[in-house]
């Protein structure tokens, strides 16, 4: 065993990189010619099909299945892109047992359900590698819209509008576009820095410039970018996150899964990366899960999921908590913590008291469970804030999200949103586009009307 | 344990299955594995005249169609006959012959339309003390150039001419391999039987292109950028096969000549169909040019356990038993009704059955009921044409369910009759005869 990979603490190198690079290899690698030749040959070409209407962007998925099955995959690609510029990241992250996968007439008849993520990607990769570019603006339109976010729903949203001939700002608070593809998703989904050729191909098009390090709500306002510009849309996301509210200065070792997802999707050298031996994480969701995962990945002994809920109540589907288990880390149920226990400031362990469900409410037993940690990671969920939106009153929210219609719409005219900030967004990279998609349409068709501002 | 010896026409061979004519049977090496695999018989490839012998090409000689795993459904070739010398085939025709008494070794021939020709070479074939000989009249490629295989099998007066002069020169049974690559394979057959011929064999190969290369524009198999027409063989001409068995073996004409089935059999259930369609053994080539001569292992325990678990005894209890149920449209019963029935609890909702049934047919099939995902025939639009069953990916999903005498058919709003009634006498039959 390297030498490292027992120290007590938050220590760095646990792993070699051999092992590091072995680990964080791709979750699924790419199917072969035959493979997909294959799969496709599964599909049925459904009627109506259901898993089209299991995907949030609409996907034609018998279309291009069956395509890849003639030998077509570049029509495939097409296909897909048509309904969803990002069907590369989509096809990588999607959790497709709870989405098209699960729909899909073979699962239903044995369990075994057409690999489309899979194929999805085989199409869109090979048109990616081949730099093909299916998409010419129309005539310059004159108008100018700022996107705010360039996460998937941003980034959906200016290849639209750039397609129908506008000119996009695309406004990112950090150095990096691509939003939670870039900072968020699994290290082992997406490998080869593939958010980052993702984010270049859609900007390929044409008429989306990128502008870095303004954070909308403090450098750029509302008012003013809707002045400058014929129409605003927010994609900004979830960029706070909720707080455990256990203690009141954090320890050394109590961190936040998502700064730590993001510091490890940026690492140029995982070696450098500091893991605990005892890590839990607290929470239930896919970010969690991915947590946990590459905790374990990166070289923790022991890693354990709380979540104070029961398995059916978890967000992460059951592929992810199967893929959890598989690597290693214990998923616990109905734990709420209720102390964090420290020494010198830092970290030694944490407090739970079991839970349950009393007609529909949780409430907690009594009983208690003491667990050894050095490091323990909070998952519970991000949030918007008012600053985040520059605390402007004329953006109604709902359920601390902001409210849109079908379209997009927010309460504010001229200002569309889309993705994890709205109330409609599910926290999934496919909904993010299909909205974003669909706000560009609906940002369209007011402009042609003149009736944007 | 059912007996599946085969005796046709007086040839005996411990089961019905036999090598047909081509590359398995080209040589000594390999049909002597073939006999230890088990097979019940040989057609050794095809010989021809003595002298230098014939040549083949040097790049590809086959090309395919396949499934998408890569299954061979269908085969095309541009060989020749045997391109080795008559006399070394000869004397491997005699050893194998010897070493294995019980088998049926069967000499395939192919000489000029000369009967000087098919006078020399009888008696050579005759003293490796072979079994029968069968004249290859069906070679659709290379050969028909020269007059020979199927520019023969196509000129019925010439099977005849030929059957004659064979039967004449030599004691051997003589069996006459069909073209397919012609308009009604009864002529040919009737020409064999009254030329004197003991059997016929069918089907050779049928004419065809398999592919073509989309970047360089040339036909598949292709030599230096060109190709030409080849043989169709394999899984995908079993149909083909089957039909034209049975068009002789129901042809008052032909009624009773030994045929010898060929044509994509590749299982023992394809062999069960030719049998009962007429055939009284069969021969089998792309199966073993696919799988090897293991598969006859297959053959022979899969048709000896259907006969025993269907009580037949002997292959005389399987032989032509469908031959009296295959008849002419005109006399197919069109008071026999039957609708489409989908069985709720094993349909997967794909939506196949309706879009076929909506696009291209009947409209017969619902895709919604109260506004949920759900399909249904609907029997007043059903007209019992069974697409549905046919693109079903369910097995048995679907059933064609019969409506038995004196039940409403909905669609004509008439009561299903009991009575037996075809075209020939239906109202809307210009030529129909006065039922009695
Ligand atoms: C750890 C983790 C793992 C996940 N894994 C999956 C998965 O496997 N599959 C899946 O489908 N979904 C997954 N998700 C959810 C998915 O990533 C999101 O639903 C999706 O990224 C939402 O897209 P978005 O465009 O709405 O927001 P984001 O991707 O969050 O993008 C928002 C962008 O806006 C920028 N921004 C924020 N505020 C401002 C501001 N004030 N001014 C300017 N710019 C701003 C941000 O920097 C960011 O670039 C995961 C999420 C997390 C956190
Ligand atoms: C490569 C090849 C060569 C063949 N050569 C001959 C031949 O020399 N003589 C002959 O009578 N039939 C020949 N045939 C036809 C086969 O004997 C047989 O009739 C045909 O392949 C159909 O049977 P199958 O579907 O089992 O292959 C040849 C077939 C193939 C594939
Ligand atoms: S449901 Fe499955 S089989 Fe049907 S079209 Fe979709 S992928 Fe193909
Ligand atoms: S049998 Fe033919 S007409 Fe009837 S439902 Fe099926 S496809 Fe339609
Ligand atoms: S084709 Fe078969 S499985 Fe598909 S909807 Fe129709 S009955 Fe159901």
């Amino acid at each position: 065993m390297a030498g490292k990979q027992l120290d007590d603490g938050i220590v760095s190198g646990r792993l070699n990189t051999k092992a590091l690079d072995e680990n964080f290899s791709d979750l699924h690698p790419l199917l072969d010619n035959h493979e997909a030749l294959v799969a496709s040959d599964r599909c049925y070409f459904c009627y109506d099909a259901p898993c089209v209407t299991a995907c949030p962007t609409d996907i034609d998925i018998p279309m291009f299945i069956r395509q890849i099955s003639t030998g077509n995959t570049i029509g495939a690609a097409k296909t897909i892109f048509d309904q969803n510029i990002l069907g590369g990241m989509c096809a990588r992250v999607c959790p497709t047992e709870t989405l098209c996968e699960q729909a899909c007439v073979r699962e239903l008849a044995e369990g075994k359900p057409v690999k489309i993520g899979q194929l999805q990607r085989f199409a869109t990769d090979e048109a990616m590698d081949q730099g093909k570019q299916f998409y010419e603006r129309a005539k310059e339109s004159g108008k100018k819209i700022a996107v705010v976010g360039s996460g998937p729903a941003g980034l959906a949203c200016a290849h639209r509008l750039a397609m129908h001939g506008h000119s996009v700002t695309v406004f990112e608070t950090r150095k990096k576009a691509g939003g939670l593809n870039e900072y968020g998703i699994a290290a082992y989904k997406t490998v080869d820095d593939f958010a980052k050729k993702e984010v270049n191909y859609i900007a390929s098009i044409g008429g989306i410039e990128f502008v870095h390090g303004k954070k909308f709500g403090s450098d750029i306002a509302l008012k003013g970018l809707k002045s400058e510009f014929d129409a605003v849309f927010l994609g900004i996301g979830l960029s706070s996150v909720n707080d455990l509210n256990l203690s009141e200065k954090d320890p050394e070792g109590l961190d936040d899964a998502v700064d730590f997802i993001a510091k490890l999707r940026q690492a140029k050298n995982k070696t450098k990366l500091p893991i605990g031996r005892k890590v839990v994480v607290i929470g239930g969701g896919m970010t969690a899960v991915d947590c946990a995962v590459q905790a374990k990945l990166l070289g923790a002994e022991e890693v354990t999921i709380c979540y104070r809920r029961g398995q059916d109540q978890m967000n992460a589907s059951l592929f992810e908590q199967d893929l959890a288990a598989a690597k290693g880390v214990t998923i616990r149920h109905w734990l709420q913590p209720v102390k964090i226990k420290s020494s010198k400031g830092k970290v030694t362990g944490i407090h739970f008291e079991y839970t349950q469900l009393q007609s529909g409410k949780l409430v907690r037993t009594g009983k208690k469970l003491k667990l050894e940690a050095d490091q323990i990671f909070s998952a519970i969920g991000q949030k918007l804030t008012e600053s985040d939106i520059g605390s402007d009153k004329n953006i109604k929210l709902s359920g601390g999200r902001i409210m849109i219609d079908d379209e997009g719409k927010t309460s504010q005219k001229g200002v569309w949103a889309g993705g994890d900030c709205t109330d409609r967004g599910e926290d999934l990279t496919v909904t993010a586009v299909a909205q974003g998609r669909d706000a560009a349409e609906s940002i369209h068709r007011s402009l042609s009307s003149g009736k944007a501002k | 344990m059912a007996d599946i010896r085969n005796n046709f026409v007086g040839i005996k061979s411990p089961n019905p299955f036999w090598l047909a004519s081509a590359p398995p049977t080209d040589k000594a090496y390999n049909v002597e594995r073939a006999f230890k695999a088990g097979w019940g018989g040989v057609v050794w490839k095809t010989l021809g005249e003595a002298g230098p012998p014939v040549v083949n090409v040097n790049g590809p000689r086959y090309g395919a169609i396949w499934g998408a795993d890569r299954r061979l459904l269908g085969l095309n070739n541009i060989e020749l006959i045997t391109d080795r010398d008559l006399q070394t085939n000869l004397r491997e025709i005699k050893q194998v012959k010897k070493n294995w008494p019980d088998r049926a070794m069967i000499v395939s021939i192919m000489v000029p339309c000369e009967e000087a020709s098919w006078k020399a070479i009888l008696p050579l074939v005759e003293e490796t003390g072979a079994d029968g000989i069968e004249l290859n009249f069906g070679c659709p490629h290379g050969m028909s150039e020269r007059g020979m295989g199927a520019a023969v099998g196509q000129v019925p007066e010439y099977i005849e001419m030929v059957s004659r002069w064979c039967k004449a020169t030599t004691r051997m049974p003589v069996i006459v391999k069909l073209t397919p690559n012609i308009t009604d394979i009864r002529y040919p057959a009737r020409a064999a039987k009254t030329g004197g011929a003991d059997a016929v064999s069918l089907i050779n190969t049928i004419s065809s292109i398999i592919s073509v290369d989309l970047d360089n524009f040339s036909p598949e198999p292709s030599i230096d950028g060109k190709g030409s027409h080849g043989g169709y063989c394999g899984p995908a001409v079993k149909p083909i096969a089957l039909n034209m068995v049975a068009e002789i073996a129901r042809d008052a004409e032909t009624r009773g000549m030994p045929i010898s089935g060929i044509g994509g059999i590749t299982t023992w259930r394809d062999a069960a169909e030719f049998l009962a369609l007429g055939a009284g053994n069969v021969q089998v080539c792309t199966a073993a040019m696919t799988y090897g001569f293991k598969i006859v292992e297959e053959m022979a325990a899969g048709l000896s356990n259907w006969m025993d678990e269907k009580g037949h005894k002997t292959l005389d209890d399987v032989i032509s038993r469908a031959v009296p149920n295959v008849t002419d449209w005109q006399y197919l019963n069109l008071n026999y009704i039957a609708k489409a029935k989908i069985n709720q609890d094993s349909c997967i909702q794909c939506g196949r059955c309706h879009i076929a049934c909506e696009d291209t047919s009947h409209q017969a099939i619902t895709n919604m009921l109260d506004d949920k995902r759900h399909f249904e025939v609907i029997e007043e639009e059903c007209v019992g044409c069974n697409l549905c069953v046919n693109v079903c990916p369910v097995q048995d999903c679907i059933t064609m369910e019969p409506l038995s005498a004196g039940v409403l058919d909905k669609r004509t709003g008439k009561k299903v009759l009991k009575k037996y009634s075809n075209w020939t006498e239906h109202p809307n039959n210009p030529s129909k005869v006065a039922a009695e």
